[in-house]
């Protein structure tokens, strides 16, 4: 359980990382003020449940090296300014995400039970949001060729159980196993120790200091 | 396309306008006023309305000057003083 | 002419200006603007400060400094729906803003090099906007003045994170009090230029139509007098031997350099090519949701 639940951590934190790379930048103002929210969400998330695994939140999401994070490959994907490839991520991680947010509901440990279900309602908006991109882009072919590319990521990034049910939603091919074990949890992508870097650099620059 | 927004505070208060967003659909219109007026749980409820569902009225003639259905158009002061001095119930009397 | 004057002796003596009503095409121009440098202000003011969401040092920083940008890009996209219904729409300000042809305030051409610019940024430059904000918020065209309450409001919770960052830092180790004073010395120029050169009321066309209701340098005085007790209270030093209040309450300093203030403001800062570009080049790469999104609209 709490190797899932520092899966999840990891992912929302990177994820809401990468989102909040589109601050300022986004195709639309309204837009912008938009993503942010959601970007905000995802950090929130991360920290709620870095908050069950350690008495220090901070500590646990920034103190690790590199290679101890146990995000999937999928969020760790340096992809602004392609909005194409964003929203496909958003669309096809929320999906995912729906999944395993679901499971951790039905809980025998109540913290996670509750927590799980605080997130499944913030996360409707997150949904919502990616499924109004979504019918907006659909003839876009730019937009259908990142689903293709990222479809895999997604795939990977759930337990093995619950894949089918993704593949089933989406109604894809799955992906070859050669495929999914490359990009598997604990794969760390190229644009990964660049993200860390600039994610732990203030805090490194003066070790155990409060900020 | 330009959506009017408009913003409840509180219950018990009526919404005001507050400002409007560009979208290109209600959908997309209710999503951005939803952050835009209501992210930090400021508002009770919001409309939202595309502008040109909106329809203006600005003309309201005077010209003669009507006020008999308004309290400005009715001044007691000098027939009270009469009709009291009259009774013989002015205010040294009394 | 006589409508002219008629409408200047209407603001003047505090009358508000709807979006409707006729205006003089001096006042409409002058307006458009005076209220498209604040929304490029808002907008430009982001790029110096989004870098370091990415970097903040804990999880409650990079909430709270994601939430301040997204505040001021929530401003820009306020202030320049403004502009769009006085006549000029979104596109055209935010191309000419990118091809230099508009301005943005000077703060916004300088680097941020540190954490401590982060604070002070917040603490220092945001009050000095919202002390120009609250004058505003009794500008003559309403739909202007509407929309600082808003704007006002949000602000106050910028200061206080701003300030937040600066007193955890100040009572932290002797490393994060070098990051703040050392960001205080390289700000404090671009902070006592942010008001602009005084002009007198009378020959500011801008105060005649009560477009704004304060004077620069009633502005900068107003903020060296809130603020500086702030800096000085925490031991920190501001870079000009010359400032002090006299006993008639104003504030005295060293003259800034005004002529730095004008070359930064018609584009040569040390920042603002990089960031003009910056803008382009985003603007460029996201032209086709633009694109896709007009393309069913009703």
């Amino acid at each position: 359980m709490q190797e899932r639940l520092l899966a999840i951590a990891d992912d929302e934190l990177v994820l809401g990382w990468r989102n909040s790379e589109w601050t300022g930048i986004a195709p639309v103002l309204e837009e912008d003020v938009a993503f942010s929210s959601i970007a905000q969400n995802e950090i929130g998330h991360a920290r709620a449940l870095y908050q069950l695994l350690s008495d220090d939140a901070d500590a646990l999401a920034l103190d690790r090296a590199p290679e101890e994070y146990r995000c999937a490959p999928l969020v760790q994907l340096r992809l602004v300014p392609d909005w194409a490839r964003t929203i496909a991520r958003h669309v096809l991680y929320e999906a995912a995400d729906e999944l395993r947010i679901e499971r951790l509901k039905s809980s025998d440990d109540r913290a996670v039970a509750g927590l799980a279900a605080k997130i499944d309602r913030e996360e409707v908006y997150h949904r919502l949001h990616a499924q109004m991109w979504a019918d907006r882009l659909r003839n876009e072919p730019r937009y259908r060729e990142a689903l293709d590319e990222l479809w895999p990521y997604a795939v990977a990034m759930l337990d093995h159980d619950q894949r089918p049910e993704l593949v089933a939603r989406f109604d894809r091919h799955v992906p070859s196993n050669t495929v999914l074990r490359s990009l598997e949890r604990g794969v760390l992508v190229e644009d990964w120790p660049a993200l860390w870097d600039e994610m732990t650099m203030v805090r490194r620059s003066v070790a155990g200091a409060t900020w | 396309m330009i959506f009017e927004v408009f913003r409840r505070e509180r219950k018990g208060q009526a919404f005001e306008h507050a400002g409007s967003v560009a979208a290109p659909d209600l959908a997309f219109a209710e999503a951005y006023a939803h952050e835009q007026y209501g992210r930090r749980g400021e508002s009770a409820a919001l409309w939202v309305v595309p502008r040109d569902a909106i329809h203006e009225i600005d003309d309201f003639p005077d010209e003669l000057g009507r006020n008999y259905h308004r309290v400005d158009g009715y001044s007691l002061k000098v027939k009270l003083a009469e009709a009291r001095e009259r009774a013989g119930t002015t205010a040294g009397d009394r | 002419m006589a409508r002219e004057q008629d409408f200047l002796e209407y603001v003047q003596s505090g009358g508000a200006v709807e979006t409707e009503d006729w205006m003089p095409d001096e006042y409409r121009r002058m307006l458009i603007k005076f209220v498209e440098m604040h929304a490029n202000s808002e907008l430009m003011g982001v790029l110096p400060e989004r870098e370091w969401i990415l970097r903040a040092p804990n999880l409650r920083r990079k909430l709270a400094l994601t939430a301040k940008v997204q505040d001021e890009v929530g401003h820009a996209q306020l202030i320049y729906r403004v502009v769009e219904d006085l006549g000029k729409p979104r596109e055209q300000c935010l191309a000419d803003l990118i091809s230099g042809k508009s301005k943005f305030h000077n703060v916004f051409h300088y680097p941020t090099r540190t954490w401590g610019d982060v604070g002070v940024i917040a603490w220092l430059v945001d009050a000095a906007a919202i002390i120009s904000q609250k004058a505003l918020l009794r500008c003559s065209y309403a739909p202007y003045a509407r929309i600082m309450k808003k704007i006002c409001w949000e602000e106050s919770f910028h200061i206080l994170h701003g300030r937040d960052v600066i007193l955890t830092m100040m009572l932290g180790t002797d490393e994060q009090r070098a990051l703040v004073q050392e960001a205080l010395d390289r700000w404090w120029a671009p902070l006592m230029m942010f008001h602009g050169n005084p002009i007198d009321a009378k020959d500011d066309p801008v105060v005649q139509w009560r477009i704004k209701t304060q004077g620069n340098e009633e502005a900068r005085q107003q903020f060296l007098d809130g603020y500086v007790p702030q800096i000085w209270e925490l031991g920190l030093t501001v870079p000009d031997s010359k400032l002090r209040k006299r006993d008639d309450g104003v504030w005295e300093y060293t003259e800034p350099d005004w002529d730095e203030l004008r070359s930064v403001v018609t584009g040569h800062g040390p920042m603002t090519a990089e960031r003009l570009e910056f803008r382009r080049m985003s603007r460029e790469k996201t032209a086709w949701v633009r694109r896709a999104i007009l393309a069913e609209a009703a």
